[in-house]
């Protein structure tokens, strides 16, 4: 086999395994470093000891306070997992609907779910819908507005009976801003001051839901489920993002694929947002900083996605909790404020490098 | 081989292709020919499925085209067309292998000898050294040429073009035909170079009005009584050594 061939996929696998194992390595250390954080500090060798107690039994002899143990425990090693899957969970999503729609500014909300949800929490919040699931009732009415939400678009995209991209694109569109009407006049209609506050607090995302609890659980197994999908089919998504008559003559059919992503990646967000709210750019910008790590192959992107987008959320969220303790900021505003520049970093270099076209 | 009957097309109430017949036989090259939308690119399109007639039928080797499962279809039919995929991050070797999907289930993985059938079709259109480059950062030609050996690894019985010669420097456009003659598969090629058409084509339709005009063996359909009505141009057929060549001269305004 020629020299430049093995290069040609070789080096690319190299260099994936390389920042695999580097993220990983973050990951982990952000992990303990998060849960220490906040207006209690826990040094990160008692976060690990308490974890691995609670976790494998070993050290079975506790060296640590209780409250130090409800802390790290009960109160932030949720709060921070969730991050990580709300993280992972956006990020290949952003994946996903960029392949899908090969638009380089897609990201998750763009399918107005994120919308849908926040009517379902609004209508939660300030009229006490969904009452009926008692601690759940704000998540579950935020799933079953993201979940009405992405019904819509989903039947508007395919009323011409193929799904193309401008389609999906403009329905979301429109379906988001309908929703973010309908959430404006409950809000209004309401007549709560109190109540429009906590709206607005959970429209710009919060983590501060996270419990051991049924919702952390759907959340996780919805994440990892997304991720393998989405890693192990990644060779149909880069005949899509390549174009749909490409996937079509590679024996993908362009509109049916499109038609199953729709439906897993509004499934996904769905759970996502009515856990955590609208956290915006992450969906956005870590899909081309992991481009640029490792080429465009999905089996590559996917995984890497996964691992830089949970590492960014866990600090943001860090970040929201420590900036103005002890009161907390809600964390789309940081990942906004974080991703902006970003995202305009990105664009020069992007213009940079194709100067020549 | 690829059999269409009465397949025909419109955009709006404009009817581009009009029952019209195509048969493409097995170990020749067809060349689909014709001016300016004539319906060559359409006509194309209605042979691997990327449009559905809603007259006539296409039949790819005795199974009609709209019966086959994508997949099955995409292992007897190989096409390049013309999209390049811009901003795209693979590298040259990853864009072959995507050729390899037909035959690999959603969640299989490519093995050694995936690998190794993409890299020899890397070598066949005599771009191996490309292997490690990024496709987005390659030339037209070297594109083109990438793009073809994705094809060949489709290993299809079929291998369809559309205007493979466009953005090619001369010396490239002969090696691309040159190459698609030698397949053992069928081709059918878009072109709009008649002197090309002449010399890689084992058989010609010619387009237009929405059908076929003429179609036969290359030595049938290039004759200046069948072409220059179509063109609207002049032709002039020199036969030197069993080759055909075209010259062109504009017709005089009658007026």
């Amino acid at each position: 086999m020629s020299e430049a061939y093995i290069l040609g996929v070789a080096a690319r696998r190299r260099q994936t395994t390389l920042w695999l194992t580097v993220l990983g390595a973050g990951l982990v250390l952000t992990i303990v470093v998060a849960v220490g954080s906040g207006a209690v500090g826990i040094a990160p060798a008692t976060v690990a000891q308490v974890i691995a107690h609670h976790v494998t039994g070993w050290p079975g002899e506790v060296t640590w306070d209780l409250p130090q143990d409800a802390i790290v425990w009960k109160v932030r090693l949720p709060r921070v997992l969730l991050g990580v899957l709300v993280g992972a969970g956006l990020a290949i999503c952003g994946v996903a609907l960029q392949a899908m729609v090969r638009n380089v500014l897609a990201d998750p909300y763009l399918l107005g779910i994120n919308s849908g949800a926040s009517s379902g929490a609004a209508a939660a919040i300030l009229f006490g819908f969904g009452a009926g699931f008692g601690e759940h009732a704000l998540p579950f009415s935020a799933f079953l507005g993201a979940l009405v939400a992405s019904l819509l678009v989903f039947l508007i995209a395919r009323s011409g009976g193929r799904v193309t991209s401008m389609r999906m694109l403009l329905s979301g569109v429109a379906v988001g801003y309908a929703l973010y009407a309908a959430t404006s006049f409950l809000i209004f209609a309401s007549g709560s001051a109190e109540g429009a506050r906590s709206v607005m607090f959970w429209l710009l995302g919060s983590l501060g839901l996270a419990r051991w609890d049924a919702p952390l659980a759907v959340v996780a197994v919805i994440v990892v489920a997304t991720i393998a999908l989405l890693t192990f089919g990644g060779r149909r998504l880069d005949a899509l993002s390549i174009g749909d008559e490409t996937a079509h003559t590679l024996g993908v059919s362009p509109d049916r694929f499109r038609m199953r992503l729709l439906v897993l990646v509004s499934l996904c967000v769905g759970v996502l947002v009515s856990a955590s709210g609208s956290i915006g750019f992450v969906g956005l910008v870590v899909p081309h900083l992991a481009r640029r790590m490792v080429g465009s192959a999905h089996v590559r992107v996917v995984p890497v996605a996964a691992l830089l987008g949970a590492i960014l959320l866990v600090w943001a969220d860090v970040i929201a909790r420590v900036l103005l303790a002890p009161q907390e900021i809600p964390i789309g505003i940081i990942t906004s404020l974080l991703g902006a520049p970003f995202l305009l970093i990105l664009i020069r270099r992007l213009h940079g490098s194709s100067g020549g076209q | 081989m690829i059999s269409a009957r009465g397949v025909s097309w419109r955009y709006g109430d404009n009817p581009v292709i009009d029952g019209v017949d195509v048969q493409a036989r097995p170990d020749r090259v067809l060349g689909l020919i014709g001016p300016n939308g004539s319906g060559k690119t359409t006509l194309l399109r209605l042979l691997y499925g990327a449009l559905r007639s809603r007259t006539g039928q296409v039949t790819v080797d005795g199974d009609e085209l709209r019966s086959l499962p994508p997949r099955e279809s995409a292992r007897r039919l190989a096409v390049v067309v013309q999209e390049t995929g811009g901003e795209t991050a693979l590298t040259v070797a990853e864009m072959v292998l995507l050729g390899r999907t037909p035959h690999l289930s959603t969640f299989q993985r490519a093995s050694a000898a995936d690998h190794a059938i993409a890299e020899r079709c890397l070598t066949r259109v005599g771009a191996a050294h490309l292997g490690s480059r990024p496709f987005a950062a390659l030339s037209g030609g070297e594109r083109q040429r990438v793009l073809i050996a994705r094809a060949l690894a489709q290993e299809a019985t079929h291998l369809l073009l559309d205007e493979p010669t466009n953005h090619l420097d001369i010396r490239y456009q002969h090696e691309v035909l040159q190459l698609v003659g030698q397949l053992e598969t069928s081709a059918v090629v878009v072109l709009h170079d008649l002197n090309l058409a002449a010399r890689y084509c084992d058989d010609l339709v010619l387009l237009g009005n929405g059908g076929v005009v003429a179609a036969g063996t290359t030595d049938e359909v290039l004759d200046p009584a069948i072409l220059e009505p179509v063109y609207g141009i002049g032709i002039q057929r020199l036969d030197l050594e069993g080759d055909i060549h075209l010259l062109f001269h504009p017709v005089k305004d009658p007026a």
